[in-house]
Order: C-alpha cells, then sequence, then structure tokens
C-alpha cells in the first residue's frame, strides 16, 4: 500500500498502539492455542499405525529356543517368501536383575522383574528401529538401554545380576521405544553372552515383517510359514503386532474424547477472541473513518485501510503464535507420547500453515464486516460516532444500580457492562470457556484419579510380595507360559513367615490361571484368590463380591464379550474338566480388555487348573499403627532365605492415566490463561474507550482503589454469568466425555467416578470465572487508576 | 488571614521546550474570583490542573486551604479533590450514561456522604441552579448552558473551598454564556472562592474580582477590579 492510503495504515497501526498491541496479543494467543488443538487433533488418530511405519514395526516377534537351533538356520527364516524384511535372530536372555546404584529413589538390592534383554548391535535395522527417549545408544559392554515404557530406572542408574557370575552391573545409558516391546532392555551381543548362566544357552528373537499381515488370519499363515521353515520344535513363541496394535488403540480411542474437547474449547475461544478483539478494534475507528471519508476516501479505500491495518499486528501476532504453539506442544506432545505410547509425536508441519493462514483469514473477515460498515455510513454520522450519546443503552441498569445501597464504585462498575452489551457478552463467553475447560479439566483429574484407584484395587494390599515380582510381560502375545530359567518361592513357606510377623493383619493370595470358557475361542485369565478376599475386592458397577466357591466376578468387557450378565452361569473347562460357576457381580477392571474371570481358588478344584507360580502375589492388610516401612524392612529380613522380597504397595500408576491428567492440566491452564488474556484485551479495549469517563471520574474525587473497584467490579457480572455458563457445561461436557473414554477403552466407568462434582469441588469451581474475569481485568483496572487525569480528560 | 491558593514558585516543564509555567507565585484570598487570561499555550490551564491536584509541578508548591497539593499521593489527591475543589469545564464532561440527578450526586457518593443527605443537597443545588425540572433528565437532552449548570452543581456539591472553572463559557452560545456569567457572579457574592482560566475577557470582566494575565507561563499582569 502507498500513498495516502498506506500513511493511513502506518499511522494507525503505529499511533494507535493499543488497539494494535490488543490486536497482536489475540491472534497470537488464538495461534497457539489452534495449532497445540489442531496438533492434539491430529497426534490421537492412528499414532500407532504411524509410529509402526515410522518405526517398522515388526509383524511378527518369535522366540527361538537356542538350545535346538542354530542361529544360522533361524537367520534363514528372513528369507522365506511374504517375507519383506527381517532383524536378528537377537540373542536374547530373561534374567532377573535386582536395582543398582541409583538416583530413582529405588531401594538398592530390590528385585525387579524378570526382562526379556535381547543383544542387539545397533537400534536401527530392517525392522523394530528403536526411538530413543533419553539418553544414547550401547557403545560397549556395561552398559544397558531400557524400555522407555514404565521403566523403573532413568539414564545413569544401575542394574545387578548377583544370581550371575561375577554379579555383573550395568550402567542404563538410554532410555528406548520399540513400537511393539520386542524386549525390556537391550545391550551388546557380547554384553549378552555375560549375562547368559553358565551352561545355558540364549534364546534367539527375530522380527519379521511380511507382505500380508493386515488380519489375525494372515499373521497366523505367516506364523505358520516360518514354524515350518525353522528346525522342528524351536520356536518357543510368537507375538503378534495386532495384540499391540488393538491394545494402544484402545489407548489412544481413550485420548480422543477428551482431546478433542479440549481441541474443540481452544479453537472456539480462538474464533471467539479475534472475532471480538477486531471487530472492536475496527468498530471503535468510526470517528477516524468518518475523517477519512470526508477527506476523500472511497468505502472501498476505507474497507482496504482497516483490513491493512488489521492485518498487520495480527501478521505478527500470528507468527509469534505458531512459535509459541511450537514450543508449547514439545511438552504437550511430549505428554501424548507418553499417553500414546507410539513414538515421538511431532505436530504435523502442514498445521504450521494451515493455522495461521485460517488465523489471518478470521482476521480480515471480521474486520472486514465492520469497516465496510464503518465504510457505508454517512460522513457526518461516522464522524459523531463516540461524541454523541447512544441513547437509552443501559441506562436503566445503571438509574437502577444507582439506587442500590452499594458504595458508588461499585454501582457504576455494575452498570458499565449494560453500556456494550454486545461486549459484554463476548467477556461472558470467554469466561465461559475458561470456566468449562477448568470445570472439566478438574472433572477429569478427579474421575482419572479416582479410576486409577478403582483399577489398583487388583493391588489392594498396604504391602505386597510377588513371588516372581510381575510376570515377564515383554512378548506380547506371546504363548510362553514361564519365565525361563526362574524357579519361584514356595508360597506355603512365605505364608508361615506372614503369620509370624508382627503387624500382619490379614492376607490372601491371588494367582493366574488360564482356562477355556464354552462360547469363547482361546483361553480367559482366571484371577484365583485364597483366603478373605473381600476385604481386598474390585470396585463394583453391578451384583456383589463372590463369597463362596463356584461364584466368579467378571468385568464388563467379559460380560461385553460372552453375551452375559450377572446371575448368569457359565462353564470353565481345563484339563478336560468342567466346572459350571455363576456370575455373581460386575467389576471395574481394565486389565486384558476386560477378559478376567475373579474367583475363588476351590472354584477350579475341579478343573485340575495349573496356577502360575510366579503370578503368586500376597496382598497384605497390617494392623492399625504398624509402620509399613518398618514393616517391610522386618519382613524382608524374614524373607531373604526365600528370595523375594516384600514392598509396600504404592499403587501401579498407569502412564495413560498420568498423561492424561497431565495433559489436562496443561490444556486447561492453557484454555484458562488465553480465555484470562482475552478477558484482558477486551477490558483493555473496553476501559481505553471510557479512559474519558474515568477522567470525569477522577476529576470529581475518585480515588485510585475506587477506580480499580469499578473496574474489577465491571466484569463481575461477566464472571458470575460465566460461572453460570461454564461450570454446568463443563460438568456435562464431562458427563459425556468420561463414558465415552471409557467405551473406547472398552469398560463402563462406575458411576461413582462420573459424579465427582461434590460441593468441595464445586465451590471452587464456582468462583473460577469470577476469578478468570478479575485476573483479566486486573492490569487494565490499574492502568485506568493511574492513568494521568488531565491526558484523559483531553482524551477524544 | 491566610491565602486560600498559595503558589510559589511553580515551575513545569512538559520536555526540553520552554517551560510551561516559569516560576510563578500567586496568592488568591478566600472569596475572591480570579481570573486568569492568556493565549493558548501560555500556561493557563497548567495552573489550574495543579490547582486541582491533576498534574504534579516541577519545582516550586501550590497550597490550598493549608494542604500542600504538590506532595500528596494520589490516594490522597483523590481524597483533596472530592473534599477542597469543584471543577467546571469547557465541554462539561458530564457522564451521558447517568441522569442530570446522578452525575450532580457523584462526589459526595465518592466521598461516602450518607444517601439522604446527598439527595437533599443535590435536590437544593438543582433548586438553586434552576434546572430542578431537569432533574430525571439525560445531559444528551439538555441544551449547553443547562448542561453547564448541572456541572457547576455537580462541582459545588461537596461545598468545595474553592470552584475551579476552565473555559465555562467557551463552547456555549451567546445566551448560554451570559447565564453562566450571572451564575458565578452569583456564586462569588454568596462567598465562593472562584478561580476561573479563560479566553473570554467579557466574562473575565464580568465574574473577576481579580484578573491576571500569563504569558509564556509567567504572570504579565495583576489587576484588582475597583467594583463589579
Amino acid at each position: 500500500m502507498t500513498g495516502a492510503l498506506g500513511r493511513v495504515v502506518r499511522a494507525g497501526v503505529g499511533r494507535r498502539r493499543i488497539p494494535t498491541l490488543a490486536m497482536a496479543v489475540t491472534t497470537m494467543l488464538a495461534v497457539t492455542a489452534s495449532v497445540l488443538a489442531a496438533g492434539l487433533l491430529i497426534a490421537s488418530r492412528a499414532p500407532f499405525d504411524r509410529a509402526f511405519a515410522k518405526q517398522r514395526g515388526a509383524h511378527l516377534t518369535i522366540q527361538f529356543a537356542g538350545g535346538t537351533a542354530e542361529a544360522g538356520a533361524i537367520g534363514a527364516t528372513a528369507h522365506l517368501a511374504g517375507v519383506t524384511a527381517a532383524g536378528g535372530p537377537y540373542p536374547v536372555q530373561s534374567p532377573r536383575p535386582t536395582v543398582g546404584a541409583n538416583r530413582s529413589g529405588m531401594p538398592v538390592g530390590d528385585h525387579l522383574p524378570p526382562m526379556t534383554i535381547a543383544g542387539r548391535a545397533a537400534p536401527t535395522g530392517p525392522v523394530d528401529t528403536l526411538d530413543l527417549t533419553d539418553g544414547r545408544w550401547l557403545t560397549g559392554s556395561g552398559q544397558v538401554v531400557l524400555t522407555a515404557v514404565n521403566s523403573p530406572l532413568s539414564v545413569g542408574d544401575h542394574m545387578s545380576f548377583p544370581d550371575l557370575p561375577g554379579s555383573p552391573t550395568l550402567t542404563v545409558v538410554g532410555l528406548a521405544r520399540s513400537v511393539t516391546g520386542t524386549a525390556d532392555a537391550w545391550v551388546s551381543p557380547a554384553q549378552l553372552a555375560a549375562l547368559t548362566p553358565p551352561g545355558a544357552t540364549p534364546a534367539y528373537q527375530m522380527l519379521y515383517r511380511f507382505t500380508h499381515a493386515e488380519t489375525d488370519a494372515q499373521v497366523a499363515a505367516d506364523r505358520a510359514t516360518v514354524a515350518a521353515a525353522a528346525p522342528p520344535g524351536s520356536m518357543t513363541s510368537a507375538a503378534s503386532y495386532l495384540k499391540v496394535k488393538l491394545a494402544a488403540d484402545r489407548t489412544s480411542a481413550a485420548f480422543v474424547p477428551f482431546v478433542s474437547a479440549f481441541g474443540v474449547l481452544g479453537l472456539g475461544l480462538s474464533v471467539l477472541i479475534i472475532g471480538v478483539v477486531v471487530s472492536s478494534t475496527v468498530g471503535a475507528s468510526t470517528r477516524r473513518i468518518g475523517i477519512l471519508k470526508s477527506l476523500g476516501f472511497t468505502p472501498a479505500q476505507i474497507v482496504r485501510a482497516y483490513v491493512g491495518q488489521a492485518l498487520i499486528p495480527a501478521t505478527a501476532g500470528t507468527g509469534l503464535g505458531t512459535v509459541c504453539g511450537n514450543l508449547l506442544s514439545i511438552p504437550v506432545m511430549g505428554r501424548a507420547d507418553a499417553a500414546f505410547n507410539a513414538g515421538t509425536l511431532t505436530l504435523a508441519p502442514w498445521i504450521d500453515l494451515v493455522v495461521p493462514a485460517g488465523a489471518l483469514a478470521a482476521v480480515a473477515a471480521t474486520a472486514f464486516v465492520p469497516a465496510l460498515r464503518a465504510g457505508r455510513l454517512p460522513t457526518v454520522q461516522a464522524l459523531t460516532a463516540g461524541r454523541t450519546s447512544r441513547e437509552g443503552r443501559g441506562r436503566a441498569a445503571a438509574r437502577l444500580l444507582g439506587r442500590l445501597p452499594l458504595p458508588r464504585p461499585v454501582s457504576l462498575g455494575l452498570a458499565m457492562p449494560f453500556a456494550r452489551p454486545a461486549r459484554s457478552a463476548i467477556i461472558i463467553a470467554a469466561v465461559a470457556f475458561g470456566t468449562i475447560a477448568v470445570t472439566f479439566g478438574v472433572g477429569l483429574a478427579v474421575s482419572l484419579s479416582d479410576v486409577q484407584e478403582a483399577v489398583n484395587r487388583s493391588s489392594p494390599g498396604a504391602v505386597v510380595i510377588q513371588t516372581f515380582g510381575a510376570p515377564a510381560a515383554a512378548v506380547p502375545g506371546s504363548t510362553q507360559t514361564t519365565a525361563p530359567g526362574l524357579t519361584a518361592a514356595d508360597p506355603a513357606a512365605i505364608e508361615a513367615r506372614l503369620r509370624t510377623q508382627p503387624g500382619t493383619r490379614r492376607y490372601f493370595t491371588t494367582g493366574q490361571t488360564r482356562v477355556s470358557v464354552a462360547g469363547l475361542a482361546g483361553t480367559t485369565t482366571v484371577i484365583a484368590y485364597e483366603g478373605d478376599s473381600s476385604w481386598g475386592s474390585y470396585q463394583m458397577l453391578s451384583g456383589s463380591w463372590f463369597h463362596r466357591p463356584g461364584e466368579a466376578v467378571v468385568p464388563t468387557g467379559f460380560l461385553t464379550a460372552t453375551g452375559t450378565h450377572v446371575g448368569d452361569t457359565i462353564t470353565l473347562a481345563d484339563n478336560g474338566h468342567t466346572a459350571r460357576v455363576r456370575i455373581v457381580g460386575e467389576a471395574f477392571a481394565l486389565r486384558e480388555e476386560g477378559m478376567l474371570i475373579l474367583t475363588d481358588t476351590a472354584t477350579l478344584k475341579g478343573l485340575d487348573a495349573y496356577i502360575l507360580p510366579e503370578s503368586i502375589e500376597f496382598d497384605i492388610d497390617l494392623t492399625r499403627g504398624t509402620n509399613t516401612q518398618s514393616y517391610v524392612g522386618s519382613l524382608n529380613t524374614a524373607l531373604q532365605s526365600l528370595g523375594v522380597t516384600a514392598q509396600p504397595n504404592t499403587g501401579h500408576l498407569s502412564s495413560s492415566a498420568l498423561a492424561m491428567e497431565g495433559l489436562t492440566a496443561l490444556l486447561s491452564a492453557m484454555l484458562v490463561a488465553v480465555a484470562g488474556l482475552g478477558v484482558l484485551t477486551t477490558v483493555v479495549l473496553d476501559t481505553r474507550e471510557r479512559v474519558r469517563d474515568f477522567g470525569i471520574l477522577k476529576a470529581l474525587g475518585m480515588s485510585p482503589r475506587q477506580t480499580i473497584g469499578t473496574v474489577l467490579t465491571s466484569v463481575t457480572l461477566a464472571g458470575v454469568v460465566g460461572d453460570a455458563l461454564g461450570v454446568p457445561i463443563g460438568a456435562a461436557l464431562h458427563h459425556v466425555v468420561l463414558p465415552a473414554m471409557g467405551h473406547a477403552a472398552g469398560a463402563r466407568i462406575p458411576a461413582a467416578e462420573t459424579a465427582v462434582y461434590h460441593l468441595p469441588v464445586l465451590l471452587p469451581l464456582a468462583l473460577g470465572g469470577l476469578l478468570i474475569a478479575a485476573a483479566g481485568a486486573l492490569a487494565p483496572a490499574g492502568w485506568a487508576a493511574h492513568t494521568h487525569t488531565a491526558v484523559a480528560l483531553r482524551t477524544e | 488571614m491566610a491565602p486560600i491558593i498559595e503558589i510559589r514558585d511553580l515551575t513545569k516543564r512538559y520536555d526540553k521546550s520552554g517551560p510551561a509555567l516559569a516560576g510563578l507565585n500567586l496568592a488568591v484570598e478566600g472569596g475572591e474570583a480570579l481570573a486568569v487570561l492568556g493565549p493558548s499555550g501560555s500556561g493557563k490551564s497548567t495552573l489550574l490542573n495543579m490547582i486541582a491536584g491533576l498534574d504534579r509541578p516541577t519545582a516550586g508548591t501550590v497550597s490550598v486551604a493549608g494542604l500542600r497539593v504538590d506532595t500528596l499521593t494520589e490516594t490522597a489527591s483523590a481524597q483533596y479533590r472530592r473534599e477542597q475543589v469543584g471543577m467546571v469545564f469547557q465541554f462539561f464532561n458530564l457522564l451521558d450514561d447517568l441522569t442530570v440527578t446522578d452525575n450532580v450526586l457523584l462526589p459526595a457518593q465518592l466521598a461516602g456522604t450518607t444517601r439522604r443527605a446527598a439527595a437533599m443537597r443535590a435536590a437544593a443545588l438543582l433548586r438553586r441552579l434552576g434546572i430542578e425540572r431537569h432533574a430525571d433528565a439525560y445531559p444528551g437532552r439538555l441544551s449547553g448552558g443547562e448542561r453547564q449548570r448541572v456541572a457547576v452543581a455537580r462541582a459545588l456539591m461537596n461545598r468545595p473551598a474553592v470552584l475551579l472553572a476552565d473555559e465555562p463559557t467557551g463552547a456555549l452560545d451567546r445566551s448560554s454564556a451570559a447565564e453562566v456569567r450571572r451564575l458565578l457572579v452569583e456564586l462569588n457574592q454568596e462567598g465562593q472562592t472562584i478561580l476561573l482560566v479563560t479566553h473570554d475577557t467579557a466574562l473575565a470582566e464580568s465574574c473577576a474580582t481579580r484578573t491576571i494575565e500569563l504569558i509564556d507561563g509567567a504572570i504579565v499582569r495583576d489587576v484588582r477590579a475597583v467594583a463589579r
């Protein structure tokens, strides 16, 4: 733009600093929120598939017994028809390490669960490229890279193998993520040899990608092809990526409803504040437009001037917002990474183009309408805009409020919103958006915490003893039943020590087995309880906990899969025997997609079912006043000879739940900040337009404190109405989103976890809108209080 | 008796150009009606702002009713304006959203005067100034002269020691200006100290008991009227 028009635009931007700054800040906030919202929405769509493609995940992870097959024969399976890429053979071992010196707060010497450790020279390869999330890859022996998923140790920590000759110690040098979780840890092949017990032979792991592996049947056929080509009897386990994909998809699906809710809130708030600030700024320039028209500017030139005038600060704000959005995406996407467990997430590059372009289009469109309206106004009318009083607007409210027994600064403030109802509606909307975010976020955090607590009821004792720690789970979908080379401690011996241990109040044991259920393909996990487990039952959705043999409790997933209901009887089968079990309750459990049967051990007697020794866990309740740490220390001394350790039950913190809570807090805080800043920019514009009124009041003796009081009171109504709208909408959103998240995860969320808005939660939330409004108005209030009265009186 | 306004060596500089006020000394006795004349940029409004506590001097002192106005904090300055001065402006500076009564009541309400006492005082002032029939009207509906009367009523609400008027007839037609002139004379005759800044020599001649003329921030003429 050159000539007179260019000068008008440059002067409008340069001399009208507050509206210019308000527009720049607004677009910056809107673009920041939108970049993050769009980024999260995109990232939550099929994250596993993207990570699987990026990391060239293994369709099949097959383990071969080292004793029966040579590496060369196993490696030859890489060239079978249908195999498009293969990795390995990698030697693997499943030793049980103990915690070494560490900075993670882990007790040194504690047994860790058995780990599947693979000997790999490089993190890359034709299949299963490892995504290093922390530290570095191995450079030699004495080093280990742990899986980044639920790793008990961090980079720099140590782990030992006291059962192996020379008690080797490894230093954790990195954390890495395998998209299908092919191992718990990786060491150099030479190091793996040192971790192999004398006389034992390491197993081998092969990772395959196939031409056709989209369905279970195709993967099964691929597996059969490999099994046929491998040395007979050498294949010990095979894990399909489809099971991992199912779990990952369920996890990410659980995120979609709440990420979408936050995304929509963020985008809605962005459009709202852009609309209000731009249209208010252009609308407030009507008199200037009148002057320009009186000098001969055409309506088209006016529109071009004002759209240009809005686009200059908006472009700066958009640039800054894109940078801020990308910077903020680092922690946000980090949380999403942890949640989706699907490799490092980054913003889709097109977001950095589409969002700014959309924001600038919104600014141009929003500026166009008031500029065109003002451009078409008769010049005289435009010139007098803002000088003549607007008949009737808010006067009745001002009059009424003036009669109330309130301090005058308060009644003046309360009347202000009625003078500019459209702007007040926008402030209310911004506050409501913020309140919705806080209400929804707080509700979600409380619910997730409750859900976590409910999930943790699978291990309810204050102290837990696991005979082998957690059962090995490194090979997803594995058909392998027992970690090789491990011996379980004798449960009877553990029980004998527990009984004599001072402080033990009560305990029960759980053990796992798998049985067939009539009507269901394959086998289903049964958790068998021994002892009185009524004090440690799962959270019940319906029915009751089992009281006697022959009764069972099952999660929603099981009822859905079998089409049964509480009160129905199912038939379990194993080793040619059958047992009829009556379902007496529906429990809340997310484990194994809810395909569990919880029952008394005696129920399985007739089946001759084999309880996996490594799955046996003792859940111990302590007598009142017993110090858990002292109890654990004393009990561990007693258990030392048995090779097991008792641990305080701190509860399992799901990485998904933690990630959700982190994301919720981050997104809520961000939306509240955007809402508060939206209020700020709106109140700044409003206060600026009222600066002469404030000058008059100050000339009449209004003190700075009274001025601040008036401005803050002017947003009180917005705060109250924003609260009145935001809290119920936020709660309603929570009531829609939480069950949707549960449904996506294949579970029914207990009513108690949804009904979280009790009085202690609601009361602070009810003040949330007021706080957002007051926080947003505080800076302009201070500005109004300290504006030079003589200058304010001269302001047009 | 001590002067009600006492100004010593008052200097005000806004930038590196010449001072708006250059070491000005002035004493105004209670009951005087002082007209400050001078061309644009001579420092008239700056002087008024200093006395009203709306601006701070670069050097010198300003005392009104025994109070050092130049040293007051923002809050104390607001209290001073409520209690000691009433202001009348060229363009009235009434709040358009408030009725005449509500405009007049404002200073009393800001000062925390009881509602009953404030209402009685406002009604009396509106009656005294002949605008009681407009009590419930909005300023936009009044003539310029009527609006300035409302502004005067508002300025007198808290019985100020000094009435400060900045070009009170500057935006009025001839008959309205005469109306306001008469009002100021009456108020001064009732004992109200008035300091008015004006270009209007007719206003100064008819209202003022004393006239000073400022040029380049300094008093170049100080004349007491023999009779009004």
